[in-house]
């Protein structure tokens, strides 16, 4: 009662966060000030606008004239990105066990760490140039840059995923004397292995997008088709490529989600 | 003190040597140095029967219990069986030695995304080679006891099931196969009751106490509740503060023991 009386003002549930008040305010500010910087404005967007218009209406109707070029090019791609998440997800299973701080003593989890954080490091394009650059144009540099994408992505959330698990489940394996190997197939692996598909489907996914992608810099697939259609201002086969590349994405999805049931 | 004297009479059979028996000699523990959990434990559990260790939460009876089979690694003094020390092995020696041993936990510990069968066969990892777990290609023999015990312990048909479908009585049956899979020379029971209700309790103990007296294994039992204890113990070894302050029948287990293992008295009221 007399703290009611002492101390009027009301307490608060909501209380204000002003340190993140004032980050917001700061973050507007300097949105401001970068596009004034690079000169981004309503005119140039208007130009923009135009131009876009004309650069849409020449996309149609798709040009699917070309299919023999389109279809073989999709297929390097898709075999791309098949070989590389198939040796992607062979490499990354025994980084992401060594990687893994619970299971693993420092000396063996510091290097896998070292590899993935190196794996991660780059994006796959550049990793794609390097690869061009270092064994010559066509389909294997591309599928090796991507197998260094799919070792970086799949063992470090795998090692996460282990270190998530379940160790009164693993203790009860070790207490029937069961040796170390024993213990990772029964123990650790059951609990990792849905999540372990679920990182590879959706690397496979995303192995699939760039694998049409590092045409574009002489890595193989439909990624020098689309190039040369770019430069040739041949915007419709541009589209029928691009539509192409959507629905052989959407399968893949709708593959991918039936793998993660299957195994869940 | 009347400690002692329980003590005392219990030190007794140790003229006649019973080769099937647990000798524990100034058994230490210590998570950090110099704040003791195990404090000088002397114990010799028999070769047959079920012992119950009773006691208090936090006073050290599970990791009494986990220093036997070396979840937990003890700081000092030896644990003699079958003429081992225990306390000394490692690598290979130790998962011989472990695989002699069953465990039963509180909490389970099953593998929760295997089904019952493959859980049961869990229990066999220490005799069969790694390939066969991988490929799920156990001896005919092994499966065929899985079955069997299957069957013993009220499961049978649940084979295929996952373990993270069943209730918490049927883990703990799938818990107890799993350790007598592991064909055993003594069971470990670490709280096997505290996570069940009464009346599933009283059936696991049931169950746990049967399943090792038609093979005459002895088992040592950690348990909160002490009229379970008495009911099915042929000995009690009460443990407070990190010693051991009753050891002898549960016929001689009087409210002052009870007293002195638990403190205070109104938590009897």
């Amino acid at each position: 009662m007399t703290s009611a009386t002492d101390q009027p003002r009301r307490r608060a549930a909501f209380p204000p966060n002003w340190r993140a008040r004032i980050g917001f305010v700061l973050l507007a500010l300097y949105v401001v000030y970068a596009c004034a910087h690079m000169g981004v404005s309503l005119e140039r967007l208007q130009v923009g606008m135009e131009h876009g218009q004309r650069f849409l209406a020449r996309m149609f109707p798709p040009n699917f004239g070309r299919w023999e070029l389109i279809v073989s090019g999709i297929v390097e791609s898709l075999q791309i990105a098949v070989i590389a998440t198939f040796f992607g997800i062979v490499l990354a299973l025994p980084t992401g066990f060594l990687a893994a701080r619970n299971l693993m003593p420092v000396w063996v989890t510091w290097p896998a760490r070292a590899l993935i954080a190196l794996c991660r490091s780059f994006h796959p394009i550049i990793v794609a140039i390097i690869f061009v650059k270092a064994i010559g144009f066509g389909a294997l540099a591309g599928v090796m840059a991507l197998i260094v994408a799919s070792i970086g992505f799949i063992s470090k959330l795998f090692a996460e995923a282990i270190e998530e698990i379940s160790l009164k489940q693993v203790e009860a394996v070790r207490a029937t004397g069961a040796g170390f190997l024993s213990v990772l197939i029964m123990g650790v692996l059951p609990q990792v292995l849905p999540r372990f598909i679920g990182f590879s489907t959706y690397q496979l996914d995303s192995n699939l997008r760039n694998s049409t992608m590092v045409g574009i810099v002489g890595g193989g697939g439909i990624g020098a088709t689309l190039f040369t259609a770019y430069q040739r201002f041949d915007f419709d086969v541009v589209l029928a490529i691009l539509i192409v590349i959507v629905a052989m994405i959407m399968v893949a999805e709708v593959i991918s989600t039936w793998a993660r049931k299957v195994f869940q | 003190m009347r400690q002692d004297t329980a003590l005392a009479e219990n030190a007794a059979p140790q003229g006649a040597p019973d080769p099937g028996a647990l000798v524990l000699r100034r058994l230490c523990k210590e998570y950090r140095p110099g704040v003791p959990v195990l404090k000088d434990i002397d114990l010799v559990i028999p070769g047959t029967g079920l012992t119950a260790v009773i006691g208090p939460s936090g006073t050290g009876k599970s990791t009494l219990i986990r220093c036997i089979n070396r979840l937990v690694q003890p700081t000092s003094g030896e644990i003699l069986y079958h003429g081992e020390d225990l306390a000394k092995l490692s690598g290979a020696a130790l998962r011989a030695a472990r695989r002699r041993i069953g465990m039963v936990f509180q909490e389970y510990n099953l593998v929760e995304r295997l089904t019952v069968m493959e859980n049961l066969l869990c229990g066999r990892l220490g005799y069969v080679p790694v390939w066969r777990a991988w490929l799920r290609k156990f001896p005919a023999r092994d499966i065929e006891h899985a079955f069997q015990l299957l069957d013993a312990v009220g499961l049978g048909g649940f084979e295929n099931r996952r373990a993270d479908a069943l209730s918490g009585g049927q883990r703990q049956r799938v818990g107890i196969a799993r350790a007598i899979m592991q064909e055993p020379n003594i069971i470990l029971a670490d709280e096997p009751t505290s996570s069940l209700d009464p009346k599933t309790s009283v059936e696991i103990m049931e169950i746990l106490s049967g399943l090792a007296a038609e093979r005459n294994l002895p088992v040592i039992v950690n348990i909160h509740n002490v009229d379970l204890a008495r009911r099915f113990a042929a000995r009690i070894i009460g443990m407070t503060g990190g010693s051991v302050v009753y050891d002898g029948p549960p016929g001689g287990l009087t409210e002052s023991h009870l007293n002195h293992i638990y403190g205070g008295e109104s938590w009897m009221e």
